[in-house]
C-alpha cells in the first residue's frame, strides 16, 4: 500500500515539529526517515500511523483519504523504541493480541491463532521461547517480539519508530539485516526512523532526510550520499571538513578563510603527500594518529590554524610512515562546493 | 534447601535494621496483640464461646465485616477511576480536587461522622430525598457502608495513583494499532498492569474500614443486632469493665481479619508476580 502525506504540518505549542512536509511512499518500499533528534521524524511517523494528528495536511494510503481515522482503524503495525511489550502477557500472548481483539465476526478461530502466532515465532526465530515473559527476554529478542506482535494483524504498513536504537551495536547489526531481509521476503511498505545514518543507509531502499521539521532531500542511500543537496545532507550522512573556498575556473580550491565558498570534503577524499602536487593543496602539521580500526584516522592543523581530519587505509599508513609533528601536505581527491554553510 | 538467613549485601547495617525492625514491630504490635490473647485466656472455653457466639455478636461480625467490604469494594472502583482522573486529564481545580482525596485521612473520624450524619439523616440534605423514595441512610447498615466508604476513598487513589502516571503511554497505543478497543485496551493492558496495586488498596481500605469506630457511632444509630458493630460492642464491654469479654471478641475479629487479609495480600502478590517473572536465565542472545 502507498502511503502519502501531503502538506502536513504540526505544532507543540510553539515549536513547529513539522513544517509543510510532503512525502510519497511508493507500495512495497522500505524507506528512512534519517535526522538527528527534534528534526520531526518521529512526529510525521506518528502522524502516518494515526497516533498523532497534523495541524494541517492530509493523509492518504492507496489514495484514500485516512486524515481523520485513528491508529485502530488504519491497519498499521507500529514497533516502538522501547518495545512497548504487554508485561503481564506471554510472547505467544503478545504476538496473538492483535488476533484475539479482533470482533467475534472476523476473529481467527483459536487453531488459526496458534497456527499464525507459531508462523511468526519461526520468522522471529524464537519458536522455544514462545512462553516467556518479556522481562526474560534480551533487548533483541524483545524487539523482534514487538516486530512479530505488529506484523501479526497482517497491517498494510509497518511503522518502526527508532527499532534498534535502544539496542547494543552488535545486536543492533544483526537486527537491521535481519530487518532488511524479512522486508525482502514480505515485501510490505515500511518506514522506520533513525538518528543512524549508517543505519538509513544499509538498510532502506530510499532515504528522506529530515531536518528542522522539514524534508531536506529524498533519494536512494547512493544517491543521498554522493550528491547531497544541501550542507545539511553532505554533513549529517558522514564525517566532513569544512573549509572556506573559492571557485577558481569552474576548479575549487580551497584557501585561506577569505572567500564566499564554502568547500566540503569527507576525510576518506583527503590524502595525504609528502610533496606538494603544484595544484591544489595545503600544508598541515599531523597532531594525532589512531590506527585502531580499519582506517587509520589522522588529525592534522592546517596552514591556518584550522583542525582537520584526514582518514587512509591500514597498507597507504604503513607506506608512509608518518609521525606526529611531522608537516605534510593534503589533496583533496573531491570536494563539494556550497554556498552557504549549514 | 538450606534456609538462609542473612544474604550477603553491599548495603551495610543489616544487622541492625533487622534488630530495630524486629523490636519496634514486637513493642508497638506484637506484645500488645499477644497481651489481648493472653487476656482473652483468662475464660474458659465455654465461656469465650458463649460471649463471641452470642447473636448480638454475630450480628456486629456480620455488619461490620460486610459494610467494611461493600464500602472497600466501592472504593476499589471509584478509587481506581478517580486516580484514573487525576493522573490522565488536566482540568481546572484539579490540584485542589487531588488534595481532597486526602481530607479523609485528615480529619478527625469524628467530625467525619457528625458531617455524615447530618447530610444522611432523615431531615438532612441527602437523607430526605432519600428517605422520600422509602431508602433510610443514616442509622441504617447503608448509613454504617456509606461511612466506611468515606474513611477508605484514599487507599485505592494513593496507590493505584503512582502505578498509572508510571504506566507507558506507548502501551496503549500499541494496544490501539494493533486493533483493541479502547475498552479492549482499559481491560487487557491497562487494568492487569494497575491490578496489583489496586488490590493492595482494596486490602489497607478494607483493613481500615473493619476498624472503623469514630465515624460509625455517629450515623449508625447503634442499635443491637441491627446497627452496631464490632468495635462498638468491644468498647460496651470495656464501659461495663467485662475486659476478659472485650478481648474475646477483639481475638476473634483479630482472627477474622487475617483470614481475610492473607488471601488479598496472597492475591496481589500473585497478580504482580506475572510481571515481574525476572528470572535468573540468562536470555539467549540472537543467533
Amino acid at each position: 500500500m502507498s502511503i502519502e502525506a501531503k502538506n502536513i504540518s504540526k505544532k507543540f505549542g510553539q515549536f513547529a515539529a513539522l513544517d509543510n512536509v510532503s512525502l510519497t511512499i511508493p507500495s512495497g518500499e522500505l524507506v528512512a526517515l534519517l535526522g538527528p533528534s527534534g528534526s520531526g521524524k518521529t512526529t510525521l511517523l506518528r502522524i502516518i500511523a494515526g497516533l498523532e494528528f497534523a495541524d494541517s495536511g492530509t493523509i492518504l494510503f492507496d489514495g484514500e483519504d485516512t486524515t481523520h481515522r485513528t491508529a485502530r482503524d488504519r491497519r498499521v503495525g507500529f514497533v516502538f523504541q522501547h518495545y512497548a511489550l504487554f508485561r503481564h502477557m506471554t510472547v505467544f500472548e503478545n504476538i496473538a493480541f492483535g488476533l484475539k481483539v479482533r470482533p467475534r465476526s472476523v476473529r481467527p478461530s483459536k487453531e488459526q491463532i496458534h497456527a499464525k502466532v507459531h508462523e511468526l515465532l519461526g520468522l522471529i526465530q524464537l519458536k522455544n521461547l514462545s512462553g516467556r515473559y518479556p522481562s526474560q527476554l534480551s533487548g533483541g529478542q524483545r524487539q523482534r517480539v514487538a516486530l512479530a506482535r505488529a506484523l501479526a494483524v497482517e497491517p498494510s504498513v509497518l511503522l518502526l519508530d527508532e527499532p534498534f536504537g535502544s539496542l547494543d551495536a552488535k545486536v543492533r547489526l544483526e537486527l537491521r539485516r535481519w530487518l532488511r531481509q524479512l522486508h525482502d521476503e514480505v515485501h510490505i511498505t515500511s518506514v522506520f526512523v533513525t538518528h543512524d545514518q549508517e543505519e538509513a543507509l544499509e538498510v532502506s531502499d530510499r532515504v528522506a532526510v529530515m531536518n528542522e521539521g522539514r524534508i531536506e532531500q529524498v533519494g536512494s542511500p547512493d544517491e543521498v550520499y554522493h550528491h547531497p543537496n544541501t550542507p545539511f545532507v553532505y554533513n549529517f550522512l558522514g564525517s566532513v571538513n569544512l573549509f572556506h573556498g573559492r571557485m577558481d575556473d569552474e576548479i575549487p580550491a580551497i584557501h585561506e578563510a577569505a572567500t564566499g565558498d564554502f568547500v566540503y570534503v569527507r576525510p576518506h577524499l583527503l590524502e595525504i603527500q609528502r610533496q606538494p602536487n603544484g595544484g591544489s593543496n595545503f600544508r598541515a602539521v599531523i597532531k594525532h594518529i589512531n590506527s585502531a580500526g580499519p582506517l587509520v584516522k589522522v588529525e592534522a592543523l592546517s596552514e591556518w590554524g584550522a583542525p582537520v581530519q584526514v582518514e587512509m587505509s591500514q597498507e597507504k599508513f604503513q607506506e608512509l610512515q608518518l609521525a606526529k609533528e611531522e608537516t605534510v601536505f593534503i589533496i583533496p581527491k573531491e570536494l563539494k562546493v556550497f554556498h552557504k554553510a549549514i | 534447601m538450606a534456609f538462609t538467613f542473612k544474604k550477603r549485601s553491599n548495603l551495610p547495617g543489616f544487622g541492625l535494621a533487622l534488630g530495630y525492625t524486629v523490636l519496634y514491630l514486637s513493642l508497638i504490635v506484637l506484645i500488645p496483640l499477644a497481651a489481648t490473647f493472653l487476656k482473652a485466656s483468662a475464660l474458659s472455653w465455654d465461656q469465650f464461646w458463649h460471649i463471641v457466639a452470642s447473636p448480638r455478636a454475630v450480628a456486629s461480625y456480620r455488619l461490620t465485616f460486610g459494610a467494611s467490604l461493600i464500602g472497600a469494594l466501592i472504593n476499589l472502583v471509584f478509587g481506581v477511576l478517580v486516580a484514573w482522573v487525576l493522573v490522565r486529564y488536566s482540568f481546572p481545580g484539579k490540584r485542589l480536587f487531588d488534595s481532597l482525596v486526602d481530607l479523609p485521612f485528615a480529619l478527625p473520624t469524628a467530625v467525619a461522622g457528625i458531617a455524615l450524619t447530618t447530610i444522611y439523616a432523615p431531615n438532612g440534605w441527602l437523607g430526605r430525598p432519600l428517605a422520600s423514595v422509602g431508602i433510610k441512610s443514616a442509622y441504617s447498615p447503608l448509613g454504617v457502608a456509606i461511612a466506611l466508604t468515606f474513611i477508605g476513598l484514599p487507599f485505592v487513589v494513593r496507590s493505584v495513583q503512582p502505578v498509572l502516571e508510571d504506566m507507558d503511554k506507548e502501551l496503549e497505543e500499541a494496544a490501539a494499532s494493533l486493533g483493541a478497543s479502547r475498552w479492549q485496551t482499559f481491560s487487557r493492558v491497562v487494568l492487569p498492569t494497575i491490578l496489583p496495586a489496586a488490590l493492595a488498596g482494596f486490602a489497607m481500605a478494607f483493613a481500615r474500614a473493619i476498624g472503623e469506630y469514630g465515624s460509625v457511632v455517629f450515623i449508625s444509630g447503634n442499635m443491637p443486632m441491627r446497627t452496631e458493630i464490632t468495635p462498638l460492642l468491644i468498647m460496651t464491654k470495656l464501659d461495663q469493665f467485662d475486659y476478659a469479654g472485650a478481648t474475646a471478641i477483639a481475638v476473634v475479629m483479630l482472627v477474622f481479619s487475617l483470614i481475610l487479609l492473607l488471601p488479598i495480600n496472597l492475591l496481589q502478590k500473585w497478580s504482580s508476580s506475572r510481571e515481574e517473572k525476572t528470572s535468573a536465565l540468562v536470555p539467549e542472545e540472537i543467533h
